[in-house]
């Protein structure tokens, strides 16, 4: 297993509870598994227009490996400007 | 040459402007993106704007660069606000300097047009009977 911290912002926030989670994954997870694991605990994500993840601050694709103590951010539909 | 801010305190134009003034360039562009009062006919009380801060400097940077790669502008501003904005108020402003003005218009148009795509901030409409976060659902 490892240790992942996940950033939450805006509706995906709220919809988490709380700024900051850290999580717990398989050794071997995938941005892609995260996503998974996240809509099935927390079905009201896939409510959302679009969910984007941000592995240590650059968009990550859902292949992307994680590894111990990444910091992941769940970004819901951007609207600044 | 790029300036990248993103502030709680009011934003300023000229501070904009003067970074992006060259004698090289003949033309400034503005963009100055404000709060308005209603959604859809709807009175919006106030903004509340929320940032991936270390991530949005770092995608506001890109955009900047890569609208100086496209367009051969000389130098580009970029501040935009974070917390709680009453109507009127300034939440982003681009400021463009180029040798002619097409460039700079198209480097402003672009510089926003992406950012409203791509630099993770949220917007928070603040409603008499509640809040809505802009965008959120389809």
């Amino acid at each position: 297993m490892m240790k992942i911290s996940l950033l939450s912002f805006g509706i995906a926030k709220d919809i988490i509870g709380h700024r900051f989670l850290d999580l717990e994954l398989p050794a071997a997870a995938s941005v892609g598994d995260l996503r998974s694991m996240l809509v099935q605990r927390f079905p009201r994500l896939s409510d959302l227009a679009s969910v984007r993840l941000a592995v240590n601050g650059e968009y990550a694709s859902e292949y992307l490996p994680l590894d111990e103590n990444d910091e992941v951010a769940l970004i819901p539909p951007v609207s600044g400007g | 040459m790029i300036d990248i801010q993103l502030l709680e305190s009011t934003l300023d134009a000229q501070q904009c402007i003067s970074f992006v003034h060259s004698n090289d360039a003949g033309g400034i562009d503005v963009f100055i993106g404000t709060v308005r009062n209603a959604t859809k006919g709807k009175p919006v009380l106030r903004l509340e704007f929320e940032a991936y801060e270390p991530m949005a400097i770092a995608e506001m940077r890109k955009i900047a660069e890569q609208a100086i790669e496209k367009f051969g502008v000389k130098k580009i501003a970029l501040h935009h606000r974070t917390g709680i904005l009453e109507i009127g108020e300034a939440a982003v402003i681009i400021a463009v300097s180029a040798p002619h003005r097409a460039a700079a218009f198209d480097a402003c148009r672009y510089c926003i047009d992406t950012l409203k795509e791509a630099v993770p901030i949220w917007k928070k409409e603040i409603f008499e009977d509640g809040e809505v976060w802009v965008a959120a659902h389809p």
